[in-house]
């Protein structure tokens, strides 16, 4: 018995130790998982930099959102962004931390990596269920020189609710009138063709397996598991290929003066812009009730932003630009504010 | 004298017996609140299913169940297409697996020489023991492959040109799709069904075959003829088991089947079951949107269905009177 109560006691006192130190400097997140491999990456990082450990749970931008507004996490992930009433209504803050792009991954015999060209109407119709055949009449004509097979078209996209689809249907409900009448936007919507996939993995395991298939993930995933990607047409009319350059020239061209930093970089003009770049969002509560959390995740984002660009990069994101940054941190000073009303920061 | 060690003994009994019985008291106490808690929370689920999609029940009506459109966008949620999902694929991989889990069952308790059968019960028993997100990663990383590759293609040019039922294996292959996922899931219930036949037909008894075996039967004729008609119920009731779990298998089904919100005719297409639907948009669903309380809907129709097969088989499989 005594044996069993100093055992006991042991168990407890580490228990209460591993809470203190858990608690010292904690922050959690929840929400996209798009974002998810640079935030882990970034959360490792920066215990060591400065102690803020990041607890991140890509559960989805649906489900962030709602723990955001509930106020169960120090912040939320998007990678759509809010409605600006919805903003308003719940008191969050959001601003963008890092863009991504999303490439079109197809599987014909003999068609190599960024060989086929396409454009946003035609990747429209495919989806659609217009164009069936790779041979079709439309495809053939603009890829002379490409020898396209008599081959039936499967279209994959994301069967579980999703930031990517959100963004690619983004791109197709902007370039095709009838997409955006039928089908519309949204993080799940009516495909009405093809098969589903869950997640990234899956969409291109189906892509690769199915011969004719067709199907969209991040560009981070294309470049590391080395799918053949295709080149798109972009609004100046220029066929670009993807690639660290055209994300750029599309970044750069972004309006980032909208109201809450939601920018839509979807289609964007110049002439080298790749047309399928997005942001993704935070959510912070406006009137957190620890200061000190939400202290701790500005400074998190604050140290990203400085220290995390070669991060970033290595996983094929694209940073902010610096100005963006600078807006940022300026308006963490003046829209977060503690239970004494005064700002955080 | 008698009497004072009658009363002796009857006050120790008498002290002996309160003690114990207030720890008796206690136990039976917490095994009966042990028993109420679980009805409770049987209870509290479904009226919690039921609350939660009230919304999408009240906004659709009962047209809500076989409503075939599913567009979040538009907000228009009908669950005809999961339902439809569901029932079909439980019913092919029931078809696939009661033949081969008869046949195993059979071998087990007739052919096989004794020290084969302790090796391959236990091995037979052990697919149920493998978790169903193997099944979901070996499907997806093996089987649609080899669909993808070489089955689908086979069957489509083959039987896909027949005139009557060439439609049943239309369309591109895949390699996903409603007969994949089927596959998946007839292995998986295959254990559960097995073992009930065998433990059924191992319950005839012996006279009755012998009997049959001295009147020149064969070992078919005595297994068509006078175990399975002894064993019917519980043999229906093995099946309606592995029915109630391929009802309600999610992860493997959701890496399999496509995941497509449209009915289609080809048994290669894609489809989607209501446990696969819910697991793959619960997470983008908002709290409070009508998305929500759709699956919620979803979930409170499969558990209804889950409860009514389960309910039967439990029926089937109580044990006959006098055993």
């Amino acid at each position: 018995m005594n044996r069993l109560t100093s055992l006991l006691g042991a168990a407890v006192a580490s228990l209460a130790l591993f809470a203190s130190a858990a608690s010292a400097q904690q922050i959690t997140g929840a929400g996209a998982t798009f974002p998810n491999p640079i935030y882990q990456k970034w959360g490792e990082a920066a215990q060591k930099a400065n102690g803020i450990q990041l607890n991140y749970q890509s559960v989805g931008s649906g489900a962030g959102l709602t723990q955001a507004r509930n106020r169960t996490v120090d912040f939320g992930a998007s990678d759509a962004p809010m409605a600006a009433a919805q903003l308003e209504e719940h008191k969050l803050l959001q601003f963008p931390t890092v863009m991504g792009s999303l490439v079109a991954i197809v599987n014909i015999p003999g068609v190599a990596d960024n060989q086929l060209k396409m454009t946003g109407e035609l990747l429209a119709e495919i989806y659609l269920g217009k164009i069936t055949k790779w041979n079709d009449p439309k495809l053939v004509e603009m890829n002379r020189g490409v020898a396209l097979p008599n081959l039936a078209i499967a279209p994959v996209y994301r069967a579980d609710g999703s930031g990517t689809t959100f963004v690619w249907v983004s791109y197709l409900s902007a370039v095709s009138p009838e997409w955006k009448s039928t089908v519309g936007v949204g993080t799940s919507v009516k495909w009405p063709s093809g098969t589903g996939a869950r997640g990234n993995e899956g969409v291109a395991g189906t892509v690769r397996n199915t011969r004719g298939a067709i199907g969209y993930v991040e560009n981070a995933y294309a470049i590391q598991n080395k799918l053949v990607s295709t080149q798109l047409r972009n609004k100046a009319g220029n066929f670009v290929s993807p690639s660290h350059e055209t994300f750029l020239a599309a970044a750069d061209n972004a309006d980032w003066s909208v109201p809450n930093f939601a920018a839509n970089l979807v289609d964007q003009p110049g002439a080298k812009s790749w047309p399928i770049v997005s942001p993704t969002f935070i959510l912070l509560p406006k009137d957190p009730k620890d200061a000190t959390r939400a202290v701790n995740v500005m400074k998190f984002f604050d140290w990203a932003f400085t220290n995390g660009t070669k991060l970033a990069e290595e996983l094929e994101y694209i940073p902010l630009p610096k100005a963006v940054q600078d807006a940022v941190r300026a308006s963490w000073k003046t829209q977060i504010k503690g239970p004494d009303g005064r700002p955080v920061m | 004298m008698s009497s004072s060690t009658a009363s002796a003994v009857s006050d120790l009994a008498a002290t002996r017996g309160s003690s114990a019985s207030t720890g008796d008291r206690i136990f039976a106490g917490l095994c009966k609140g042990a028993g109420i808690f679980v009805l409770i929370l049987l209870g509290a689920i479904i009226v919690e299913l039921f609350i939660g999609g009230w919304p999408a029940f009240r906004t659709f009506g009962l047209s809500f169940v076989w409503g075939a459109n599913w567009d979040p966008v538009a907000e228009e949620f009908g669950a005809i297409v999961p339902i439809y999902g569901t029932i079909i694929t439980s019913i092919l991989a029931l078809l696939l697996a009661v033949p081969v889990a008869f046949g195993i069952a059979y071998f087990l308790t007739e052919i096989s020489p004794m020290p084969l059968r302790r090796p391959v019960g236990t091995a037979v028993e052990l697919l149920a023991a493998v978790p169903s997100i193997i099944y979901g990663m070996w499907g997806f990383f093996v089987i649609v492959p080899l669909m993808a590759q070489y089955i689908q293609p086979a069957v489509i040019d083959s039987a896909g040109e027949l005139p009557l039922i060439g439609w049943l294996f239309a369309g591109p292959p895949f390699g996903t799709g409603i007969f994949t996922a089927a596959l998946i899931l007839a292995i998986m219930i295959i254990p559960f069904i097995s073992a009930t036949m065998r433990d059924v037909f191992q319950t005839v008894p012996p006279v009755f075959k012998e009997s049959a075996y001295g009147l020149g039967c064969t070992r078919w004729e005595v297994m068509w003829n006078i175990v399975i008609p002894y064993t019917r119920k519980s043999v229906v009731g093995g099946i309606m088991l592995g029915l109630g779990r391929a009802l309600g298998e999610t992860l493997a089904v959701t890496f399999v089947i496509g995941n497509a919100n449209r009915i289609a005719t080809s048994l290669f297409g894609p489809g989607n079951t209501i446990a696969s639907l819910v697991a793959l948009e619960f997470g983008e669903a908002e709290a409070g949107s009508l998305k929500l309380s759709a699956l919620l809907a979803l979930g409170f129709i499969l558990f209804v269905l889950s409860f009514i097969v389960l309910a039967v088989s439990r029926v089937l499989l109580r044990p006959r009177a006098g055993q």
